[in-house]
């Protein structure tokens, strides 16, 4: 069973098409990356998939491991699973990370048929964790993102990622404002969270973060539609050459 | 905003009030209406001394001065029917037997009335390290741990034993910092107040309990009137708390109560309050019109006194909890939660004085509206022409549960005295629906990730309450945010 299918998308924000006919499958432990120029679509696939209300689907299905993905609620959807990296992660001002995270782990894994940890094991997962991309371990005190430079706010969505060891993990733009140090902290995290039962979709702008973490397959997106899939030789050529050439061929009848 | 959260803002906005129960228990109540003849009926019924009758009927002239010139505080952003002051009885006591010699004497009615409120009475029950004084209506009807603070020299006791047993005291401090004439409720209070508690650090004392006293309006048509007088001497500390219950009844209940502390050179007071009066139906019947003047003085060098409240309750809250810095050095501290639902409306803050020199104050206050609420801070910082090197920090948020509530800031800013540094900070926010997304994300459902965030905007200030009441504020305000579920 695959993953992810997603046939004949189309999405509206307010009355403007953004998806005009996205198909994708990704199949579990594939790591998929969808590039593309601004405004073609990138972050609304995102945020449909994690389940933001603006976003109309006007056509199309969605299937998650068989289950209509639309049809459920975001929170039910993330306990079934499907994690989003946000491209700009919201800070909540007093609630400490350990009281975020531990509500967010147990709700998770209360979905899942599995006992809450203790605090003791959750503590020590959460540090665990924290060693993965190099966040400071003395941060479950500290409020979610409050103060978060941009960096460690891109770092504790990886963070947060292994904390929740979804199945699909979507990461939006997640190397979007990072150093190069940064940007292979972020690779190396998601790099050592690869498993065979688990599937990433990598939306980028850049082919620097397709560097560190290798992509099976690389999409192209155009104006709402996937236009051309390859594999990551094709994103070494976006980078060289734009998207210009693409986009003559596709005006250009075969 | 989805409609799971517009539920969930809905059950917030609609959340019962579970300590609605009204106790069937007999009251000795004084007949509805307010004269001379009332304050000396309040007076008889506790034999007071001559000096305090005066003291009643001198506050008795201004009040209605006062009301005749229908000098009523109007200055407040609070709408309600104009009070019927003739329409209340202003002595109501449980039992005609006004005090008890010990709890085996106390109705079991009574005791059960405050099991169910949680506030266990027996000593051997009573939680770790926290003395209890409890007024119903207008009497106090149990004091714990009397003998053991005793010991230290601490009197705690209700404010009717103290006039009896402590008169000079009582004669020395009451009015000396809320003056009968201080204000309309106050006059009120100053006329007709019945109970409340005592209490007195002797120098050099750390009081080695949290002291606090439950107060609960019981009888129909009653309003509540009750006094509290604290007077920390030198170098002594005391923690105190109040907390404040009432049943469920269609039509408005009047409380005037008065507050004042007296914090000696060195000493330190710590004053918290968990306000739950019945805060009326959502449509607005029914429910406490809370008329509070609160008023400290740092009466020494290196005085400190620290407000701390958690406000849910009351269809009308007014109230100032404020601070005279009168000695140098001195410290004066208001943290506020004040949380609104339904038709609540609340006006509250605090005044911060400065008159010594290097006197330091500091205001957070946070005000968190539901339903079609209103919620509004108001707060005055004076430094005095002489008050040198003041300071002060004020902070103020409002956060907004829901898209029919109001939020609203009043600060109004003295300073006559160019050395002072003052700052004020002002937020107001809407809990994001982006922060509820991000929790939704990561599996947490929309009525959690309402509380994680409420809590998160509430914890500096309930931090600042003492631990054994931290968990219980912290529930209350969980009780308030969930509504019916669960």
């Amino acid at each position: 069973m695959s993953m992810l299918q997603v046939k004949n998308l189309h999405v509206e924000i307010e009355g403007t098409a953004i998806l005009k006919g996205l198909d994708l499958t990704i199949a579990p432990g594939e790591v998929h990356a969808i590039m593309g120029p601004n405004g073609s679509g990138k972050s609304t696939l995102a945020s449909v998939l994690a389940g933001r209300e603006e976003y109309e689907v006007t056509a199309g299905e969605v299937m998650f491991l068989g289950e209509d993905l639309l049809e459920m609620e975001v929170d039910e959807r993330a306990r079934e699973g499907v994690f989003l990296a946000f491209q700009y992660p919201v800070e909540l001002p007093g609630v400490s990370m350990s009281n975020f995270l531990r509500e967010a782990v147990n709700s998770v894994r209360e979905h899942r048929g599995q006992e809450s940890l203790s605090a003791v094991d959750f503590l020590r997962v959460m540090k665990e964790k924290a060693a993965l991309v190099e966040l400071n371990p003395d941060l479950k005190k500290r409020s979610v993102n409050e103060g978060f430079s941009g960096g460690e706010k891109k770092r504790n969505e990886i963070f947060q990622l292994a904390m929740l060891e979804p199945k699909l993990a979507i990461l939006d733009e997640t190397d979007s404002g990072l150093d190069i140090d940064a940007l292979r902290i972020v690779a190396d995290g998601v790099n050592r969270m690869r498993a065979e039962d688990r599937s990433f979709l990598v939306i980028t702008h850049y082919q620097r973060l397709l560097n560190h973490i290798v992509p099976d397959v690389v999409h192209v997106l155009l104006d709402g539609r996937i236009v051309r899939t390859g594999d990551s030789s094709l994103a070494l050529r976006l980078e060289e050459q734009g998207y210009d050439w693409l986009k003559e061929e596709l005006a250009t009848p075969a | 905003m989805s409609v799971s959260e517009k539920d969930f803002l809905q059950e917030v906005a609609d959340s019962d009030y579970e300590y609605g129960f009204v106790t069937e228990i007999d009251a000795d109540t004084a007949p509805k209406g307010l004269s001379e003849d009332t304050v000396r009926l309040i007076a008889s019924k506790r034999d007071e001394p001559a000096w305090l009758v005066e003291w009643r009927l001198k506050a008795l002239r201004h009040w209605e001065a006062m009301r005749d010139d229908e000098a009523y505080p109007q200055w407040a952003h609070l709408h309600y029917p104009e009070i019927d002051f003739q329409d209340i009885s202003y002595y109501s006591a449980p039992n005609s037997k006004p005090k008890y010699e010990s709890l085996d004497e106390v109705d079991p009615e009574l005791l059960r009335t405050f099991d169910r409120l949680g506030i266990p009475l027996q000593e051997q029950k009573v939680l770790a390290g926290v003395a209890v004084d409890v007024v119903m209506d207008s009497v106090s009807v149990a004091t714990t741990f009397k003998d053991e603070l005793a010991k230290h020299g601490i009197i705690f006791c209700s404010f009717g034993e103290a006039i009896e047993q402590h008169p000079e005291l009582v004669k020395k401090y009451i009015g000396s910092v809320v003056p009968s004439t201080d204000n309309f409720y106050a006059a009120l209070n100053s006329a007709v107040f019945s109970d409340g508690s005592f209490c007195y650090i002797p120098p050099g004392v750390r009081c080695p309990m949290e002291l606090s006293t439950y107060f609960r309006i019981n009888q129909a048509g009653t309003g509540q009137f009750e006094r509290t007088l604290i007077i920390a001497d030198e170098n002594s500390y005391v923690s105190y708390l109040e907390g404040c219950t009432a049943p469920r009844r269609d039509e408005h209940q009047l409380h005037a109560a008065v507050v004042e502390i007296i914090a000696m050179e060195g000493a330190e007071v710590k004053y918290s309050t968990i306000q739950n009066w019945y805060p009326g139906s959502l449509d607005g019947r029914g429910g406490v019109y809370n008329f509070v003047t609160k008023r400290g003085i740092c009466n020494g060098r290196g005085a400190k006194i620290s407000w701390t409240q958690l406000e849910t309750g009351s269809a009308i809250t007014w109230k100032y909890p404020s601070v005279i810095l009168k000695g140098d050095d001195s410290v004066g501290e208001f943290y506020s939660v004040a949380f609104t639902k339904g038709k609540q409306q609340a006006d509250t803050g605090t005044k911060m004085i400065h008159l010594g020199h290097n006197t330091s104050s500091t205001i957070i206050s946070k005000g968190i509206s539901a339903g079609e609420s209103n919620n509004s801070y108001r707060g005055l910082v004076k430094i005095n022409p002489k008050a040198r090197n003041a300071r002060n920090f004020s902070q103020c948020d409002s956060l907004l549960l829901g898209d029919r509530c109001g939020a609203h800031t009043f600060p109004y800013i003295e300073v006559q005295n160019s050395s002072s540094q003052v700052e004020h900070e002002a937020t107001t926010s809407k809990v994001g629906e982006d922060q509820i997304f991000y929790c939704n994300q990561r599996g947490i459902g929309e009525a959690e990730a309402i509380k994680l965030i409420v809590n998160g905007f509430c914890k500096e200030i309930l931090a600042e309450l003492p631990m054994e009441f931290a968990v219980e504020a912290q529930k209350l305000l969980a009780i308030e945010l969930e509504g019916s579920v669960g």
